[in-house]
């Protein structure tokens, strides 16, 4: 039984990716660590679907939609940012800082 | 220790690997790179768990479609690498730290086995997890009978058919928000 492994392996992904998003500063890195976050969770759904039913799988499916209209419009952003300050470094939006 | 178990630790010993490479890169295209490499080996994962279609769907759409997204705005921002800033080390130091308490917790999880979770669900002393969480079984026969995609396919138009067709919306909303937020004049 795969079960417990996947889970462990999911868990390790899940931490890598929210390291990332802590410490780099680079926007599209942080994002593709987003991204990641988001792979652990559908092997989290893969792997408890064997023991649960087919709901687990379709909800994959969902979660790769909102990912891929995520990727569409964060990357947007993105671009729309770089216009603006011409750099993409998470330390250069301070604009909100008083 | 079965054959499967040993590729399916290669497959783990692999995305981890490439997970940390990706956090780790300075350069955003290797980064990319190494996160295509992660979802390849969650793909080969997903088919020893038997979601051969999820597998596909995850070439195709993360590997293919999401990340060439992702190339494509760092080649047209045209990024130069960024040197390493050896004084945010307090950064690196708390935010490690703070993943691997997070991965400690999260890890407790392997031990979970339908078995102890049907212990705790029913009232029976040593219960079969068959019988107490029936949707398995029943998944495994309409796999059998209709194969992979049909079982997928069957539950997806029936049961979760208002929720694929508002995921439609979200698309549609989606696009119109790329296209305002990229568009320089509209």
């Amino acid at each position: 039984m795969l079960l417990g492994p996947s889970l462990a392996v999911s868990a390790i992904l899940f931490a890598i990716g929210v390291a990332g998003v802590l410490i780099r500063r680079n926007a599209i890195v942080v994002f593709m660590c987003v991204e990641l976050m988001l792979n652990a969770v559908n092997l989290t759904f893969v792997a408890l679907s064997e023991v649960h039913g087919m709901g687990g799988q379709i909800m994959v499916f969902f979660v790769m939609t909102v990912a891929a209209a995520e990727a569409a419009v964060g990357l947007a952003i993105i671009l729309a940012i770089f216009r603006h300050t011409q750099s993409v470094d998470l330390k250069s939006l301070n604009l909100l800082k008083g | 220790m079965d054959v499967v178990q040993i590729v399916f630790w290669c497959f783990a010993g692999w995305a981890i690997l490439s997970a940390l490479l990706c956090v780790t890169r300075a350069n955003p295209i290797s980064s990319a790179l190494w996160l295509v490499s992660t979802m390849f080996s969650l793909a080969g994962i997903f088919i020893l768990l038997h979601a051969e279609f999820i597998a596909a769907i995850q070439v195709l759409v993360y590997a293919g479609a999401v990340m060439v997204l992702f190339l494509f705005v760092i080649m047209l921002l045209n990024l130069e690498e960024t040197p390493r800033d050896w004084n945010r080390w307090m950064f690196w130091l708390a935010g490690a730290g703070l993943s691997i308490l997070l991965a400690a917790q999260l890890v407790a999880l392997r031990g979970y086995s339908p078995q102890r979770l049907a212990n705790e669900f029913s009232s029976m002393p040593s219960p079969d997890p068959g019988l107490v969480f029936p949707e398995g079984a029943v998944a495994r026969q309409a796999v059998e009978a209709r194969g992979v995609v049909g079982a997928l396919a069957e539950p997806l138009f029936q049961g979760y058919l208002i929720p694929f067709e508002i995921t439609s919306i979200l698309l549609l909303a989606a696009v119109i928000g790329a296209v305002v937020l990229s568009k320089k004049r509209l």
